[in-house]
């Protein structure tokens, strides 16, 4: 039995993974393809809005995506509205799995970032600890809203999840 | 696949999507998947004020699992062709449940 450590040398024939430039991606497919990936190639590259189950909403670049919507965002922050109030928080690179994702918003680059007058940018503490109350007093609303569906016979669509 | 055809027939009609998480948005129909996943052009979102993070939004992808309605133009709808494909369907669905 031949024995290997780490330093011996990678057999012939099978080279070391060298940093390659990537080809710049280009579009392919003709938009008659009606396939996820068509919808979501001319996505590839753009600053986009992601809105996922949980109500987060992020914002970032999309890098690469598969045919269940699997998504990897670059350079992302997570904007959070409370009441009048937002905040941003840089989360860097978020690699989300298909089922999560409500959808995708391409931004208008004339419009980047543009949040209507009645919101004001305020602490990221603030907004969080406003966030959380906001979510728990739902969460009892949504609660008590159930249970007396619950005695009629009747089940929630989405029961005790809340997506935004 | 007969919904996936039916919805390809839809294409650049004005549609109201709404999502189960209540957003209703309004927009062109610009194509659409096997999984109906919609991809919207030229977006706008009933109720703007209580989604803030979508008004900076012009075309949308929405995957197909989180909508709830799809709101069609009555006259881009041709419902006696609709209901001749779906018994054109439930008839091959059946002969082929014979077969095996």
């Amino acid at each position: 039995m031949e024995s290997l450590s780490i330093h011996d040398p990678p057999p012939a024939g099978e080279q070391p993974v060298k940093h390659q430039p990537v080809p710049p991606m280009v579009p392919q497919l003709p938009p008659q393809m009606f396939t996820t990936a068509a919808q979501l190639l001319d996505l590839t590259d753009k600053k986009l809005m992601v809105s996922l189950r949980d109500g987060k909403k992020i914002i970032g670049v999309l890098r690469s995506w598969d045919q269940f919507a699997n998504l990897v965002l670059q350079d992302t922050i997570e904007r959070i509205f409370v009441q009048n109030l937002y905040a941003d928080i840089p989360r860097g690179i978020y690699i989300v799995r298909g089922e999560n994702v409500l959808l995708l918003g391409e931004i208008d680059l004339d419009k980047d970032d543009y949040i209507p007058e009645a919101f004001q940018e305020a602490s990221v503490d603030r907004v969080f600890t406003l966030q959380k109350k906001e979510a728990e007093d739902r969460k009892r609303k949504e609660k008590a809203r159930s249970k007396k569906l619950r005695a009629y016979g009747f089940e929630g669509e989405h029961m005790g999840e809340a997506i935004i | 696949m007969l919904f996936f055809s039916f919805f390809k027939t839809l294409v650049d009609h004005e549609v109201t999507v709404e999502l189960k998480n209540d957003i209703s948005i309004r927009g062109t129909l610009k194509s659409v998947d096997q999984f109906l996943n919609i991809k919207l052009d030229d977006i706008s979102v009933v109720d703007e004020v209580k989604y803030p993070h979508m008004s900076s939004c012009k075309n949308v992808f929405i995957r197909g699992s989180v909508v709830r309605y799809i709101h069609l133009p009555a006259a881009a709808v041709d419902t006696a062709l609709l209901e001749d494909a779906t018994r054109r369907e439930a008839a091959q669905a059946s002969a082929r449940a014979k077969q095996s």
